[in-house]
């Protein structure tokens, strides 16, 4: 069983420390604004928790929160983007604040350039103190599942009794053209209306080359109706064609 | 293979839904203690989403929902083979201080040792080049107070009436913690240098501090040194060692490949110790700030040197003792740690 991550990329993670920065500096007016109010009593008391106050808030804020809400800080929240162990476990204290304490040198010379092109360079888009932490930065958006919803499967369907030739479109459509060509429907009115017929014309050539269908299934059928035909038995298979695998209880299309 | 993805994902939503729940529940308090039943629930459902994601996986099942898949079956992983929940030991701060930080320190013994030998070299090479050549002085010394003749600066200190740091004490204090404080943690981040930068900024630490001490010496004002530099000195430089010694010992995990370890998993098993010593550094420097602006910045008449040296002397007997022997335990093989 393996999973696979999403890195986040150096721009998307620059946009987040700038969301960061904005929040530190936001909330650190509001916070020596309460400072300020001690220099009632000692200026120079006021002074010097503002030195160390400025200090603490703008290093502490990325190792609280990232600590706090598991690898996110506001920005890193705004932008879907999420601190892990680079093994896909929960960070750990330590790493949180390794990563945090070697920003001093990523941010070399200005806005995280080292950072920036260790991170480019890298083959897990790491800044050094993801390299030295061990963590990786992922990209977390949010899924939203499609389903056949938005294909708007026909009534009538060609192709729907011809079991042997939904058999055989299955056994030589490879997963990816059938995602592919189900992705097509699903955004056609995404495309200018040329491609879209350009689209439509290679994929429906592609099947029908491979099935094989007699003449009389093809009759008055636009490339892109007939598309649709094919997904539908590749993706909808009927009742008598589904098998149970005894797993998840889902029926499955026979797989030569 | 192709599956029925309406009846596939209709079929399934429940379990994915529950354990998005599961999930959601453990990241709002990953300390909470799981059951046994809900422990065998995360279990199977793990399983469960798993084996859909590898059908998933080998279908033409839509992106998007291998993603979520993908996205659950990698929280839940985390979830059950991460070591932040019963795994972990919470943080308690009075453990940490007097053993955690302690054997940290001494299993990092070598790197310790490096600092002190680079930063003894450093002192040597600037005390000699002060000595030699008292123009170097100038190239020498980052601060404009210290380019003076060591006597007049003595003559003024001790003449002086009034106390030239009121008002000033606290702001004092928060400067040289933040500043001290960053200076550590960059010799701390060189450590990715594979330990150049550490190496050549604690020689150059040890370049600044050999050239005051032989400039003062020369000019024969060592009481007013000592009384001066010892009491934040003996905390403030030690602090800077541990900082550095934290950038050895990752350049170490960097560049060390005799045990066939990936560099991953070289870093991930020091960086709790590096984690510990920045910590230590850190407080370490909030203490030598607090010394140097209300004690170190007073000379005779109003504090005498003896009791400043004193001072400075216990100071460090006591963090040779903390370092040396706090948090000593006999291991199995019958060695100490």
């Amino acid at each position: 069983m393996s999973f696979s991550f999403h890195l986040a990329t150096p721009v998307t993670r620059l946009a987040a420390w700038a969301i960061d920065k904005a929040t530190v500096m936001a909330a650190w007016s509001v916070v020596s604004s309460l400072i300020a109010l001690l220099g009632i009593f000692s200026e120079d008391l006021a002074r010097g928790i503002m030195l160390v106050g400025f200090f603490v808030v703008s290093t502490g804020y990325g190792i609280a929160l990232e600590w706090r809400w598991e690898g996110q800080t506001l920005g890193k929240r705004v932008m879907h983007l999420r601190v892990m162990d680079e093994r896909g476990l929960p960070l750990r204290f330590s790493q949180v604040v390794v990563r945090n304490c070697l920003r001093a040198v990523d941010a070399l010379p200005v806005a995280y350039l080292v950072g920036g092109v260790a991170a480019l360079l890298g083959r897990k888009s790491q800044r050094l103190g993801d390299v030295a932490a061990a963590t990786i930065v992922v990209h977390e958006a949010p899924v939203q599942t499609a389903g056949l919803a938005g294909l708007e499967v026909s009534k009538y369907n060609s192709l729907r009794g011809q079991q042997h030739v939904a058999a055989r479109l299955r056994t030589v459509t490879p997963p990816a053209l059938a995602n592919a060509a189900r992705q097509a429907l699903l955004r056609r009115e995404e495309f200018e209306p040329e491609a879209r017929l350009a689209l439509f014309r290679d994929l429906a050539g592609h099947f029908r080359r491979v099935a094989h269908l007699p003449p009389e299934l093809e009759e008055g059928i636009s490339d892109e109706q007939f598309v649709r035909n094919v997904v539908e038995v590749l993706f909808v298979s009927a009742p008598s064609q589904t098998k149970v695998t005894g797993r998840g209880g889902e029926p499955a299309a026979p797989a030569a | 293979m192709i599956i029925n993805l309406e009846k596939f994902a209709a079929a399934e939503e429940p379990h994915w839904r529950r354990m998005e729940e599961i999930l959601q529940k453990r990241q709002r308090d990953p300390w909470a203690v799981l059951t046994l039943e809900q422990a065998r629930e995360l279990d199977y459902l793990y399983r469960r989403v798993a084996a859909d994601l590898a059908r998933v996986t080998a279908s033409a099942a839509e992106p998007e929902l291998r993603q979520r898949l993908e996205r659950l079956v990698a929280r839940a992983y985390a979830e059950i083979h991460g070591t932040r929940g019963a795994g972990t030991v919470r943080f308690h701060p009075w453990h940490w201080l007097t053993t955690v930080l302690p054997q940290t320190f001494r299993r990092q013994w070598r790197a310790a040792a490096l600092t002190v030998i680079v930063t003894i070299l450093g002192m040597i090479f600037g005390g000699f080049a002060v000595a030699v050549d008292p123009e170097a002085k100038h190239a020498i010394m980052p601060f404009p107070h210290l380019l003076g003749d060591p006597s007049e600066r003595v003559a003024e200190e001790e003449a002086a009436m009034s106390d030239r740091l009121q008002g000033h004490k606290a702001g004092f204090a928060g400067q040289l913690m933040t500043h001290n404080t960053k200076v550590t943690l960059f010799a701390l981040a060189l450590g990715m240098t594979w330990g150049v930068g550490t190496i050549i900024l604690l020689f150059y630490n040890g370049v600044i501090l050999g050239a005051v001490a032989v400039d003062y010496m020369l000019a024969g004002e060592t009481t007013f040194l000592f009384g001066w530099l010892l009491p934040h000195g003996v905390i403030e430089i030690p602090a800077i060692f541990v900082g550095a010694q934290a950038g050895l010992v990752l350049a170490r995990a960097v560049v060390s490949r005799a045990d066939g370890r990936a560099l991953g998993v070289r870093l991930r098993a020091v960086v709790d110790d590096v984690a510990t010593l920045a910590g230590a550094a850190a407080l370490m420097l909030v203490w030598a700030g607090f010394v140097e602006s209300y004690l170190s910045q007073y000379h005779e008449p109003a504090i005498p040197y003896w009791a400043k040296i004193l001072f400075g002397c216990l100071e460090g007997a006591l963090l040779v003792c903390y370092l040396g022997l706090a948090g000593r335990k006999r291991t199995a093989s019958g060695g100490r740690i």
